[in-house]
């Protein structure tokens, strides 16, 4: 840990810092962390902290943007920049930030209200249009901070303060939102595996374009054990199907389910004891077509059905400030610099003696 | 044809044979939206400007892409004002309307006074036309244009017939017809046509047979002025005696993105532009969007709400940030701007205003947004607001938004509208190397003991500092969460929350532009002030002239800064017995000064999405110096 990336750090250093050795704490806040005890926000707090100081960049060169809610609190603990908005605008503002400065590493952060209710669209502008951002969507299936309202990704009947005869409403699959929105790096994990977490982000991170991750997260106040059907520990291994890039789809304790298409090409749990290993479906993350991934996706519905979670999706496409830049530096070749005084005598002028 | 009398030269100077001087004249174009009207307009413009008159333009037209053609609905208009001296307004009513067809005659005539002169494209004056424009009988023929002196020209038809030999086809030719117009006017004011010519060459250069056909238009309709009997002899309105400089004719929308560009050079920062396609500030996204060259950055975003969010990214980042939008938009960056109160960024957000509420009338001018932008936030959240007060005010006003956002770290409304935006009017161009800089002064450095606090305030302009991201040492958080005075920390103390409210307050209260704030034009001894803001500059200084014309006693005032108000407002109305405030709403700058300085103003409102008129304003003025 060097002074220059401490902010305490009471002078300022001139001097190049790289090879840069960090730290958990180069990236923790001085502020207290007010969760509720118990809230899975910690652990990816936790994960968060102990991967960032494995990228060797410094703090002062990363940005955590969020908009409101529980999780939207999340900058407040990093010892980085960060802007904690309004609801649902985190996407746009983090657009602005990467836009003026393409240089830094801009990380978004909200839940399944923020980024899927009052900030649907931003979300799925900012994914369309490939910004170089890292969204990390906390999903609890609830609105924490409003002391319990179902949320978009809530099942139908749930049954909450503003739905006392249970909620009518279809839930989204941000995972299939994401992929409907041709975002170029999708994934899923959750906060019971840290190292998945920390591996998650990592990706996330070395991916040039607009990432997506869909984190599990339970909240142990308003919605506790919503994922119980997937997370808890004797059930993990048979309700979570981890994608890995190039390897046959399986899952199970002893490995014995897996992932075949049907004749329309839809991807089917199996037991690959019945189907034989050679026709199990093997993950390509890079399929420039979304559609197979989509359709892993849809393997479940919800949280009592064998789950997918890793890289959905990793394909390359320009990053959007990129081109940004590459417009005004082409228009800067073409014209030369713009010169004001040019600029405003381009019309037809006239001398008056 | 038919002649039906003699063009009336009221405003004449001295006359020759060949010509009749006129001081100034009003003309309006009028046609069907597809006529081509605003191209003549503008073309007529910059031929007037070029040729040394002093103009005001007022284009109007219907906010549908094509109405029904022929339809009332769908008329077009372009009003300019020539004079061979200083003017401000657009004129209070047209000497002459061009009609193209009957529905143009049927929306414009109404405003046109008797005596002017009307000339009509008779070729457009079927049963048909008649009947879509809702003539039960033909104007024409049945008397009622009595009171107006009428030409009756088959454009459409003499156009075909120039054309002809070109071999162009009949419906190509007719979209020339505007040319003839045109040349026909130009022939009336004596306009050189060599500009005209040229820029016909030079616009349709990669497609001959349109520019030999418009070329073709142009000269028949000039010629046919020359040589028919209709007119006995064109007019002149000599060059104004304009202060010394060069100048350019430019419109409200071009003047303010070209301010903003300025902002971004004098404060070396890169200018982050992001907005959503809406009339009538749209243009401002379109000319920003051609001059990546100057390091402009813009963005057109999904939404309203995007566009001031992403600005707010920009701005924390170390951006010139602005926004531009109308009043629709506004409302819904509300929450948007809240939050850059409260981090206190700067920030400049442009509400070209229209005529409200909702959609309202689109491409009609109001000043209907002004207790919007002061108060339109939840909570205590002030801003500074600017009004320019013509077209070419657009770019100072730019400029000082720009610096006053930068300087005290604060979002900054500018409130043009559509009036402003779409007119145009001679401007004396700057030079630019003598406008004075903006200093950004980034923070580089921790300012504390504690390292960094991102709300240690300059004790002369209670600006905090501004870090931007990437600077090593400085990391810190900003948020919509109340700070701690200094530390930036979150706090919900009582005490905290109180000297915040009133700090923010009190950086706004202290703002110094460097533009004059206040514009003042005193008459001894004079009873009556009045006060405007923004676009109604013109309308009001041109009553005022007429009220002193006739031997009265008048001052004028006028804001650019309508918050925080002139510290010297208040004595300046207290000097006044009689203050009147004429506005394009329903008395909010009036509301504002009676509630601020407990003084008596009186309102003069008119809501029509049209400027205020000059002559109203003098029979208003007059009526008050009676009471």
């Amino acid at each position: 840990m060097t002074t220059t990336n401490g902010h305490r750090g009471a002078a300022s250093d001139d001097s190049p810092v790289t090879p840069v050795t960090l730290g958990r704490k180069d990236f923790t806040s001085d502020q207290e962390v007010r969760w509720c005890p118990g809230c899975g926000d910690y652990g990816i707090l936790a994960a968060l902290q102990l991967m960032l100081p494995e990228l060797g960049i410094p703090p002062h060169e990363m940005v955590f943007v969020s908009g409101i809610g529980c999780a939207a609190r999340l900058p407040y603990y990093m010892d980085t920049y960060g802007v904690h908005s309004i609801h649902g605008r985190a996407p746009a503002l983090a657009t602005g930030v990467a836009m003026t400065r393409p240089d830094l590493h801009v990380w978004v952060i909200g839940g399944d209200g923020d980024m899927l209710s009052i900030g649907g669209n931003h979300l799925l502008h900012a994914l369309r249009r490939n910004v170089n951002l890292k969204i990390l969507m906390f999903n609890n299936q609830i609105y924490g901070l409003t002391k319990g309202q179902y949320s978009p990704t809530s099942e139908v009947g749930k049954v909450t303060k503003s739905t006392p005869f249970g909620s009518i409403d279809q839930p989204f699959n941000p995972v299939s939102v994401a992929l409907g929105a041709e975002a170029t790096f999708v994934a899923r994990t959750h906060d019971m595996d840290r190292q998945h977490m920390q591996d998650t982000f990592r990706r996330a991170h070395e991916h040039r374009g607009a990432a997506f991750v869909e984190v599990y997260q339970n909240c142990n106040v308003f919605n506790d054990g919503a994922y119980d059907g997937i997370l808890k520990k004797d059930v993990r291994a048979d309700m979570l199907i981890p994608l890995e890039h190039g390897k046959p789809i399986r899952f199970g304790a002893d490995g014995e389910y897996g992932v075949v298409t049907n004749e329309f090409g839809e991807p089917r749990v199996c037991e690959v004891a019945e189907v034989g290993e050679d026709r199990l479906l093997v993950h390509d993350e890079q399929r420039e077509d979304p559609t197979l991934a989509f359709a892993l996706s849809r393997l479940s519905t919800g949280p009592d059905m064998p789950t997918p979670v890793g890289v959905f999706r990793s394909v390359e496409r320009p990053v959007y400030e990129a081109l940004v830049d590459a417009q005004v530096d082409e228009s800067v070749e073409r014209h030369g610099p713009g010169d004001l005084d040019a600029l405003i005598r381009s019309g037809a002028t006239w001398t008056v003696e | 044809m038919e002649q039906r009398g003699a063009i009336t030269s009221s405003g004449t100077t001295s006359s020759s044979p060949a010509s009749t001087r006129l001081g100034r004249v009003v003309i309006r174009f009028a046609g069907d939206s597809g006529d081509g009207i605003q191209l003549v307009g503008d073309r007529f413009t910059e031929l007037s400007a070029v040729f040394g008159n002093d103009l005001a333009t007022l284009p109007n037209y219907p906010a549908e892409i094509r109405a029904p053609a022929g339809t009332v609905a769908g008329v077009s208009s372009f009003q300019i004002h020539i004079s061979d001296r200083d003017i401000v307004t657009p004129g209070d009513a047209p000497n002459v309307l061009v009609a193209m067809n009957p529905a143009a005659l049927r929306a414009n005539l109404h405003d046109m006074p008797p005596g002017s002169t009307l000339i009509v494209n008779v070729d457009n004056f079927t049963e048909r036309d008649l009947d879509k424009a809702g003539y039960a009988a033909n104007p024409l023929e049945d008397g009622s244009l009595a009171a107006y002196t009428v030409y009756e020209v088959p454009m459409t038809s003499m156009t075909i017939s120039a054309t002809k030999e070109l071999g162009v086809k009949r419906r190509d030719a007719e979209r020339s017809k505007n040319f003839f117009a045109l040349g026909l006017v130009c022939w009336m004011y004596t306009r050189p046509s060599r500009p005209v010519v040229q820029w016909i060459e030079r616009k349709y250069a990669s497609r001959p047979d349109v520019r030999d056909a418009n070329l073709a238009a142009f000269r028949a309709g000039r010629n046919f002025g020359e040589t028919a009997e209709l007119f006995d002899h064109p007019y002149e309105v000599q060059p104004a005696s304009l202060a010394p400089g060069t100048y350019t004719n430019v419109n409200g929308n071009t003047a303010l993105a070209w301010g903003l560009i300025a902002g971004a050079q004098l404060s070396g920062l890169p200018l982050v532009y992001a907005s959503y396609p809406i009339t009538p500030a749209s243009d401002i996204l379109h000319e920003l969007s051609k001059r990546k060259n100057f390091g402009v950055r813009t963005m057109q975003a999904e939404d309203e709400i995007a566009a001031a969010a992403i600005a707010v990214g920009a701005a924390f980042s170390g951006a010139l940030a602005v926004t531009g939008t109308s009043g629709p938009g506004l409302d819904l960056k509300a929450e948007a701007l809240g939050l850059a109160v409260s981090l206190e960024l700067p920030m400049v957000i442009v509400d070209v205003q229209r005529a409200g509420p909702s959609t309202g009338m689109p491409t009609k001018t109001e000043q209907a947004d002004l207790l919007l932008a002061m108060y339109g936030r939840h909570g205590e959240a002030p801003l500074p607001v600017l009004a320019p007060r013509s077209p070419s005010h657009c770019f100072d006003v730019a400029i000082e938004a720009a610096r006053i956002a930068v300087t005290y770290r604060t979002p900054v409304i500018v409130l043009s509208d559509g009036y402003l935006a779409n007119g145009a009017e001679p401007w004396l161009l700057p030079n630019v190397a003598d406008l004075p800089p903006i200093e950004p002064r980034f923070t580089t450095e921790p300012n504390h003991d504690d390292g960094f606090w991102p709300y240690l305030r300059d004790p002369r302009t209670l600006a905090p500092p501004w870090a931007v991201p990437g600077t090593p040492g400085l990391q810190h958080r900003v948020g919509g969460i109340e700070k701690e005075d200094g530390s930036g920390n979150i706090s919900y103390q009582p005490e905290n929350h109180d000297r915040m409210v009133r700090l923010r307050r009190a950086k706004i209260d202290g703002v110094e532009p460097v533009l004059p704030a206040l514009e003042l034009d005193e008459d001894d001894g004079a009873e009556l002030l009045v006060i405007g803001w923004g676009s109604t500059w013109g309308a009001i200084t041109a009553g005022v002239r007429r009220v002193r014309a006739k031997g009265e006693r008048v001052s004028q005032a006028h804001l650019t800064l309508l918050d925080p108000l002139p510290s010297e407002l208040g004595e300046v109305l207290a000097r006044y017995p009689k203050v009147l405030c004429p506005e394009i709403n329903l008395g909010q700058l009036a509301h504002e000064l009676r509630a601020r300085f407990l003084v008596d103003v009186r309102s003069h409102t008119q809501v029509a999405g049209v400027p205020l008129r000059p002559s109203e304003l003098e029979q208003r003025m007059l009526e008050e110096l009676a009471r």
